[in-house]
């Protein structure tokens, strides 16, 4: 369906995407994912047409982008970064200009605009003019755009950016309903998003493709180790007597916790080990009692984490505590305010097995 | 293409800045007109015509520095480029709906030597060949603006660059009348011109080897011109200049009511020139 093959582009020295290819098949939703800057959107303008590539070749159901533009363009439907609206239109007058911009035949033209219209909800706001719209129904009518025509493939760069919770979902949900018809392909930094709804998972750092496989086997990929959090009350020092005891651990972490006289630790052991009861019982020995416990295994958040950062010349960041890689992780993400709300939101959903949510440190799904 | 004439057309009438246009040139047109043809009895409309032409030098800019940087700054672009039309289609139809718009207040003025003829005897084909010349002095300008309006991301800068370089192609036959006419100033000027064109090829391609090469060629061509056929470089760089100014080609047509091909075809290259270049700039963008 889509082939992409040594994709270089080059901005004066600067490498934004270094010899990328691979492949996308019919009828699933892939998704880009890497952290700001790696080359998500520049392979997106390319893909589109949008921007030309240094080197390398993109073929769109058989026709090349560079070399017969018009009929590779006629398959895809493109939501940019930024939804290109103009402004001064209402939704109707747009998507009847996107509509004949994009060659529909005028009998069909008054239907497919009222379906569409429909699917994305922005029936009641036809006919207010587009810079009167709240950012959400800009959004959507940016996703109408690309739906216009109903190509084969829709490309969407970070579709749900500055959206409040509960229009991320919508979104989603739409997108999942767009797939069963058309091949998504969606960008995004934020990895709830990118688990939630893709079939397929392509990690890009630097320009490079990192990984590429469904979300769920990418998280076995990194699987090395358990992880045990806890919150323990007591001294550092004798809770570290007490661990030295117990076998199977090969790391372990103290930070202060929020609680009073409790510490947080993390202790990694070894896949296949629960030492979970022995720390249970020798903790009771000596009356330091455990506020929370929970495992996590590596999620795809610390996947994509450990890959990208990887390739970056800085490498101790792969040493830093577990704590520490979440602010960090924090900062790399740029959350705004929204998204974390959703993380929370979800995470409350997918985490039944906590005994007690009290860090927000916890980014995980 | 149609979309995008259409989509065009309509920006400029749900803005204000159609309606001005319009009301503001048949408001100076119409002034001269009362002043020379009504109240004169001047039988040419091409005289009033002629004294508004440098009107045009503050009115294509506002008409055409909107055109194709408002389209990159708003990031519309993205959808015009990666619809299933070709870029040149996208200039044409943005050239077309810029021509029409300007071309409103064209068809009121048409009327104006239909007013004269009931006060007596007048050469309607003079008449409307100066307004014809009216029209493509005009036309020729809106392809300089949309040229300039998609090297820049900015409104204003676009209106300041258009204004500039309409400005000068305006005066240039006054300045280029300061330079001496002997043929040793042609030749230095010519020199000059030569090494800043292949030093601006050398600093695009980065390849010196070619661009010395281009260098000497070129001079060995004007040495060779100047000791053999010293004539044509006396008063030559004005010559040249001259070319340039995109307003007094038209001065036969509308001020003498002659039907000049030579400046039709002038004009005619211009156009496409400029509309060529459009094309090669946003293209470009692509690339880099």
């Amino acid at each position: 369906m889509i082939e992409v093959r040594e994709l270089v582009k080059k901005y004066g020295e600067h490498l934004a995407v270094d010899h990328l290819s691979f492949q996308v098949e019919k009828g699933q939703i892939y998704g880009f994912l890497g952290p700001n800057g790696a080359g998500k959107s520049t392979t997106m303008n390319i893909m589109t047409g949008y921007l030309s590539a240094t080197e390398g070749e993109v073929i769109i159901n058989g026709y090349s982008i560079f070399d017969e533009p018009e009929k590779a363009k006629k398959c895809i439907g493109y939501l940019p970064e930024q939804p290109p609206l103009y402004m001064d239109m209402t939704p109707l007058e747009y998507l009847n200009f996107v509509a004949e911009l994009k060659k529909i035949p005028n009998k069909e033209k008054d239907q497919m605009i009222a379906d569409i219209m429909k699917l994305v909800k922005i029936v009641d706001v036809k006919d207010r003019l587009i810079k009167n719209l709240s950012k959400g129904y800009k959004q959507r009518v940016g996703l109408a755009q690309a739906i216009i025509g109903y190509p084969e493939i829709i490309i969407l760069d970070e579709p749900t950016v500055g959206l409040d919770p509960k229009q991320i979902i919508e979104i989603r949900d739409l997108i999942k309903t767009l797939s069963e018809k058309h091949t998504v392909i969606l960008s995004s930094h934020i990895l709830s998003e990118i688990s939630a709804i893709c079939d397929y998972v392509m990690i890009i750092s630097h320009g490079k493709l990192v990984a590429s496989d469904t979300p769920d086997n990418l998280g076995k990929l990194m699987l090395g180790a358990n992880v045990l959090e806890m919150t323990i009350k007591g001294q550092k020092d004798i809770i570290n007597q007490i661990f030295a005891e117990i076998e199977g651990i090969k790391e372990i972490e103290f930070h202060d916790s929020a609680e009073k006289d409790c510490m947080n630790v993390i202790v990694k052991c070894a896949e296949n080990v629960d030492i979970r009861e022995e720390i249970f019982y020798k903790l009771s020995d000596k009356k330091c009692p455990i506020m929370m416990m929970k495992t996590s295994n590596m999620s795809l958040e610390e996947v994509f984490l450990e890959l990208t950062t990887d390739t970056t010349s800085v490498k101790p960041e792969k040493k830093i505590g577990f704590f520490k890689k979440l602010n960090k992780k924090k900062e790399l993400e740029d959350q705004s305010e929204e998204e974390q709300m959703i993380e929370e939101d979800l995470e409350e959903k997918s985490e039944s097995e906590v005994v007690e949510k009290e860090n927000e440190d916890e980014g995980n799904l | 293409m149609k979309a995008i004439y259409k989509k065009e057309l309509k920006s400029y009438f749900t803005s204000m800045m159609g309606y001005v246009y319009v009301a503001f040139v048949l408001l100076m047109v119409g002034i001269y007109f009362i002043a020379y043809n009504i109240n004169g009895g001047y039988p040419l409309i091409g005289y009033s015509l002629s004294t508004v032409t440098f009107l045009f030098l503050i009115l294509v800019p506002l008409l055409t520095m909107r055109a194709l940087s408002e389209e990159q700054k708003n990031k519309t672009d993205q959808l015009l480029y990666t619809s299933p039309i070709s870029i040149f289609q996208i200039v044409l139809g943005k050239y077309l709906a810029l021509l029409t718009v300007f071309f409103i207040p064209i068809l009121v003025i048409c009327t104006f030597p239909l007013i004269m003829g009931r006060y007596g005897k007048l050469d309607y084909g003079m008449s409307y060949l100066a307004i014809f010349g009216f029209f493509l002095l005009g036309a020729a300008y809106i392809a300089v603006g949309l040229f300039i309006s998609s090297i820049t991301e900015s409104q204003i800068i676009a209106g300041v660059i258009s204004f500039s370089v309409l400005l000068v192609t305006y005066l240039i036959t006054g300045i280029s009348s300061f330079l001496s006419n002997t043929a040793i100033t042609s030749l230095i000027a010519f020199t000059i011109l030569t090494i800043l064109l292949c030093l601006g090829y050398y600093i695009m391609t980065k390849n010196i080897i070619l661009s010395v090469g281009l260098f000497i060629i070129a001079e060995g061509i004007l040495f060779a011109l100047y000791i053999g056929k010293k004539t044509i470089f006396e008063g030559g760089f004005a010559k040249v200049l001259n070319t340039l100014d995109l307003a007094s080609a038209s001065n036969n047509m509308i001020q003498n009511g002659i039907l000049d091909i030579s400046s039709i075809i002038y004009y005619l290259s211009v156009i496409g020139l400029f509309l060529f270049f459009t094309v090669q700039s946003i293209q470009k963008r692509r690339w880099s």
